[in-house]
């Protein structure tokens, strides 16, 4: 039963993840306003601490995304369904774009509070090694042809990048540290929850929106490399014409 | 590449031995061995990964004449100053052995896909698990010995305090262990395809910053007088490190080479 069942993409998919956007759509819009114009700016950082509102919640949402990857990646290793390699991918790709979002942010948000750029902050470093070791998964999944090999390889990485998390985080954090305090609803005004909390299920929306989307893209690649060549006269058909 | 068939007791021939036999002369198959036990199976597999190793030990040289390489010029990258030479020592010496870790592990891997072996030993009545704790304990030694010759080449570049040269050898035990598991389960994969070159270092070494981290922290600690005792700690993340990605790599490396 490995891998045996081609996928076939769902037709109710388009219209279940248009439904995510559009809901992700009015709450990021409604979150955002809140952030801007009715929470009160923070009163060390002003204005600049209004990044916070998308900051936190992509941290949330990256964290998810990179679980959902490997929770994915452990279902293609026990069921080797073509249908979790298609969400493993996904996850990878959402997973990887929005922790590199979280350090571009990072740094926007670090540059007028700290006076640099980057810092070597447990974090921001984890964030941006789990980025890199993501993406390494995801040129792993372009250079492997075969697809069975694909799916087991990647899930395989995923798993072992993912263990890796913790161990950098405690790591970089006994190496060097001087990241504020996290901002969990518990140690932020409650006039700024509100938006914050929006946001993070805005994301949260929106990435399970694009998540159907992707994987159902995957199905359509997957159903594609392993569809049974063409009959020998289609294939002949295109240089027929060659002398 | 062949493995000598010990003459001594029957023993299934490994790693597609060519059969010496004159063509046209037929002889008997030789009786199935018995199976061995998985402890058995993993030291015929570090048995044949370190007697290629050997067989090839120009390739080995290389890679320690690589690492040196990458110390002279590491060295250049601070100038001549005697100070920030012995600062950096610790950190130089393990992204030295970091770099000429990819071109030993992609190595452990070359002959067997070269020859198509890797189908050969799959084929053969032992685990793979046996198969791939027999190679990264090849790839350790291998490490832990490019590692120990890096030293007096970092020794008479950078002039770093020797008093503590024991107890630098265990973290370089550490983490040239920490460095093998993972490698060899990556080089295992990256070998089977296009671009390894490329794909081995990308993936390995994100996985490895907390070795990277820890192994300088207690080489650099080691090297330039620890009056905190902080050392011990950095060890015991290494030797956590190994804890948790020895099983782990083992666990899924049949899942990697079993098609």
């Amino acid at each position: 039963m490995a891998f045996e069942a081609i996928p076939k993409p769902s037709p109710r998919a388009p219209l279940v993840a248009g439904a995510f956007l559009a809901v992700a759509a009015a709450l990021l819009a409604v979150g955002s306003y809140i952030g801007l114009f009715v929470a009160p700016p923070e009163h060390f950082m002003g204005e600049v601490q209004r990044i916070m509102y998308v900051h936190v919640p992509t941290a949330w949402n990256a964290m998810l995304a990179l679980t959902f990857a490997f929770v994915c990646a452990i279902v293609v290793l026990f069921k080797q369904d073509w249908k979790w390699d298609a969400r493993l991918e996904a996850w990878l790709e959402i997973g990887v774009l929005l922790s590199f979002l979280l350090c571009v942010q990072g740094s926007i948000w670090a540059k007028p509070t700290w006076g640099v750029w980057w810092d070597w902050d447990p974090r921001l470093t984890t964030t941006a090694v789990l980025c890199f070791a993501f993406v390494g998964i995801l040129a792993l999944r372009r250079f492997v042809e075969d697809p069975v090999k694909r799916a087991t390889w990647s899930a395989v990485a995923t798993i072992v990048a993912y263990v890796d998390v913790p161990i950098v985080y405690f790591s970089v954090k006994w190496w060097n540290s001087l990241h504020q305090t996290q901002s969990t609803p518990q140690t932020v005004a409650s006039s700024m929850i509100t938006p914050l909390r929006i946001n993070a299920f805005g994301i949260l929306f929106l990435i399970v929106g694009l998540s159907i989307l992707r994987s159902q893209l995957a199905r359509r690649k997957i159903a594609a490399e392993l569809a049974p060549p063409l009959p020998e006269q289609d294939r002949l058909a295109p240089t027929g014409g060659v002398a | 590449m062949s493995v000598p068939v010990r003459q001594t007791r029957p023993v299934a021939p490994l790693a597609g031995a060519p059969a010496r036999s004159v063509p046209g002369s037929v002889r008997p198959l030789p009786a199935p061995a018995p199976i061995a036990g998985p402890f058995a199976q993993l030291v015929a597999a570090f048995r044949k990964d370190v007697l290629l190793s050997w067989r090839s030990r120009a390739q080995a040289m290389a890679v320690v004449v690589f690492g040196a390489t990458a110390l002279l010029l590491l060295s250049f990258a601070v100038g001549p100053d005697a100070a920030s030479l012995r600062r950096f020592a610790g950190g130089f010496l393990w992204v030295a052995l970091l770099f000429s870790s990819t071109l030993a592990l992609s190595e452990s891997f070359r002959a067997e896909s070269e020859a198509k072996a890797l189908e050969g030993l799959l084929l053969l009545p032992a685990s793979p698990v046996s198969l791939f704790y027999g190679k990264a304990l090849a790839n350790w030694l291998q490490l832990l010995l490019v590692g120990i010759g890096l030293l007096p080449i970092l020794i008479v570049l950078y002039d770093p305090d020797l008093t503590r040269l024991p107890a630098l050898a265990g973290i370089l035990a550490l983490g040239s262990a920490a460095l093998s598991a993972p490698g060899t389960l990556y080089a295992g994969m990256a070998s089977q395809v296009r671009a390894q070159q490329v794909l081995l270092p990308l993936l390995l070494f994100p996985l490895v910053v907390p070795v990277l981290l820890a192994a300088v922290k207690a080489s650099s600690l080691l090297l330039l007088g620890d009056p905190m005792g902080q050392a011990g700690a950095w060890a015991l993340l290494l030797a956590a490190f190994n804890g948790i990605y020895w099983p782990l790599c083992g666990l899924l490396f049949s899942k990697v080479i079993e098609e």
